[in-house]
């Protein structure tokens, strides 16, 4: 178990390397290729009105013109190490881990990350909790009814909730529940520290809207597990124990279908946890997403750069504990 | 399809029984098995399972049922438990335990019944026990179901039923999984888990068929002695006539969910009059003979449950059917006493057959 994990963290440690060297390929090694000079790519970092000599400034500051290996040995070495960045008189300090600096914001972009942690947070735990409540617990109903009119109308219902982009049902819950009714007037994000009560008004119609896309999915994976489980021998046995037709149910059936659907939710939790970038821009939540989104839209390169390492530690992180997860779950599964 | 019935079994209210269940020809017995009828509608057809099926069993008796694949023995053993699987079965007939008539009671009395007074051995011990808990949480579990006591209580109990169905240091296997135990080891935990609340009828289905040959004897001795510590009625279900050799006071031979022969295990090996019986023996081998010959299979393999052939459903693969004059493609033969205790269902006439057996078959 131990050196499973040593090797697991050893893993994921190279793996945000590997994540790390594609992202800053892509970022510097794909406009050069596609004939974009260094000057270019400096000017993107300047900030409004670029003047030649602080372009060229900023290039010689920044070492654009340096090998792409140095530049991502400086990259690495500010995650480790912090950085400092020059500007004339002032000079900038990025403590460590520094994911890059924006130079549009004049800001460390790791604590910006910071900042919009909680948003992110709030929302992916809320939806989290309600999809998984309900789309197991329909999936189970389901299938046990398998060939009701509940099981038709959920499994549409179901299939529904996969094809709808959360852009569509998001603004639908809004023009129904914000502008018609008027229940959930004036939608702002509250921290759960100021106003818990407050907090959860707002991110009711968020966590919904995302809580419908996922429990869909993943009542339709219960049902499938659960119909596949149920006609296993031990559930025979279980009942040949003379259990009640619930505790085979839930202890026997259920036990057994809920591995996958946990694999499944880790990775889930995990890609959310990187910034919901369509819920957040629907619901205008401040999150991660946001900030990538707003990043792109700015072509800021540090903030792009530094969101998608800070996505991409969420799901290797992930990715870990659901490996851990499935030997607690699984017996048969030896770390 | 598509409706959900939970049970098409007649809802019959405790207290209020029709009056063809207040018949019994064997009121003494302790299990009487009497004209059980299994059928599923499928969308091909009604697949007749079990078509007909009664005998009788006493506690400390062991009946074997014996037949292919398919020929409706799992079945009828998942029916009487009341397991029947798939909610749309339809079942007929009765089944009395011990007094209680058990098709037509609800599904809630015979649940309390299972694990208790009538508990299973299953065929595969892998696929039968739950991989995520372990052994001893699923004997621990049977356990106290149907007696109200406490964890450190039923522990001891599976401990203890570990020990006695031979699994060497009980008390740190109990903790062990279905997986970290070997096949016989997992099909004597199995017995375990059946025996935790002393039933008084076990089934055991396929007991040995997922064992191997060593392993397969440990085990038959293991369910002769409990049988013989416990007083239970057993009933054995097998295709393998070794097995039920060792074991059965009494058999019953099934073919496409019909009992074909049925009698006391020394009728069945020493005199036996149908033909399908005769196929059965000619095809296990033996260690009596000096000269072993080959095995004779039965030509052909069992019907489908859905296009069960016409008369008696053996006839195509019948090498005596012509014997009949036809009777056995056109009429479905009765099963018939040709001496006491001993059912046939054949068209062959009785001398006819003992001549067969005596002269043709036996004389191999």
């Amino acid at each position: 178990m131990l050196t499973f994990l040593i090797r697991r963290l050893i893993g994921a440690v190279l793996m945000l390397l590997i994540v790390s060297l594609v992202t800053f390929g892509v970022f510097f090694l794909v406009p050069k290729i596609a004939g974009q000079t260094t000057d270019q790519l400096a000017t993107q970092y300047v900030g409004r009105d670029p003047s030649p000599a602080a372009v060229q400034a900023v290039k010689v500051k920044l070492g654009l013109d340096d090998p792409l290996v140095v530049q991502y040995g400086r990259f690495i070495k500010g995650i480790v190490a912090g950085a400092d960045y020059q500007f004339g008189p002032e000079k900038e300090h990025c403590p460590a881990p520094c994911f890059g600096y924006s130079f549009k914001n004049h800001q460390p972009v790791w604590p910006l990350l910071l900042d919009r942690m909680p948003v992110t947070m709030s929302l992916a735990a809320g939806a989290a909790v309600i999809w998984l409540l309900s789309g197991v617990g329909i999936g189970v109903i389901s299938a046990l009814r398998r060939g009701s009119i509940l099981d038709r109308v959920s499994m549409t219902v179901a299939l529904a909730g996969v094809s709808l982009p959360i852009f569509f049902t998001g603004l639908v819950m809004q023009g129904l529940f914000k502008y018609h009714w008027r229940i959930f007037d004036n939608l702002h994000y509250v921290s759960i520290t100021d106003n818990p009560f407050s907090w959860a008004k707002n991110l009711v119609l968020p966590w919904i809207s995302l809580a419908f896309l996922y429990a869909a999915g993943y009542a339709r994976l219960t049902r499938a597990g659960m119909l596949e489980t149920m006609n296993e021998d031990y559930i025979r046995t279980a009942r040949a124990k003379g259990l009640p037709e619930r505790t085979v149910v839930l202890r026997h059936g259920l036990r057994a279908a809920l591995t996958p659907i946990v694999t499944i939710f880790g990775l889930d939790v995990g890609l959310l946890l990187g910034g919901a970038v369509l819920t957040e821009t629907v619901f205008s939540l401040p999150g991660i997403g946001r900030f990538a989104i707003d990043a792109v839209e700015q072509s800021d390169l540090p903030e792009v750069l530094g969101v998608t390492m800070f996505a991409a530690f969420f799901i290797v992180v992930a990715n870990l504990i659901v490996d851990v997860l499935y030997a607690v779950i699984d017996p048969r599964v030896r770390l | 399809m598509g409706e959900s019935h939970e049970e098409l079994a007649p809802a019959v209210q405790p207290g209020v029984e029709p009056s063809a269940t207040t018949e019994r020809s064997h009121p003494s017995a302790f299990l009487e098995v009497k004209d059980l009828k299994i059928h599923f509608p499928t969308d091909d057809g009604l697949v007749r399972a079990v078509d007909g099926l009664s005998f009788t069993l006493d506690r400390g008796r062991t009946l074997g049922i014996v037949g292919e694949s398919g020929s409706g023995k799992s079945v009828t053993s998942l029916g009487i438990l009341g397991l029947h699987k798939g909610g749309n079965a339809r079942i007929s007939g009765q089944v009395w335990l011990d007094g209680d008539e058990l098709v037509s009671a609800t599904p809630e009395f015979v649940r309390r019944l299972r694990g208790a007074k009538m508990a299973m051995i299953f065929q595969d011990p892998l696929s039968s026990m739950h991989p995520y808990y372990t052994i001893g949480a699923q004997i621990i579990e049977a356990y106290r179901i149907h007696n109200d006591v406490s964890k450190q209580v039923a522990r001891k109990r599976a401990i203890d039923l570990l020990g006695r169905v031979g699994i060497p240091d009980p008390a740190h296997r109990v903790d062990d999984y279905p997986h970290q135990f070997s096949g016989g080891m997992r099909q004597r935990a199995m017995i375990a888990m059946a025996l935790s609340c002393d039933p008084q009828l076990l089934i055991a289905d396929e007991p040995t068929t997922a064992l191997d040959v060593t392993v397969q004897a440990q085990i038959l001795d293991l369910i002769q002695d409990l049988q013989g510590e416990f007083g239970s009625a057993v009933i054995v279900i097998t295709h393998d006539l070794g097995v039920v050799a060792e074991l059965a006071d009494d058999l019953v031979v099934m073919y496409a969910g019909k009992v074909v022969e049925q009698g006391s295990a020394e009728d069945l090996f020493y005199r036996p009059e149908h033909p399908y019986t005769w196929g059965l023996l000619s095809s296990m081998p033996r260690l009596d003979q000096e000269q072993q010959e080959r095995l004779r299979p039965i030509p052909g393999s069992p019907p489908s449950l859905i296009n069960v052939p016409s008369g008696c459903a053996f006839h195509p693969r019948c090498q005596y059917c012509e014997l009949t004059g036809g009777r056995s493609v056109n009429e479905v033969p009765q099963l018939l006493p040709t001496a006491p205790g001993h059912l046939v269902a054949c068209h062959l006439d009785p001398t006819t057959r003992r001549r067969i057996w005596t002269e043709e078959v036996a004389a191999r």
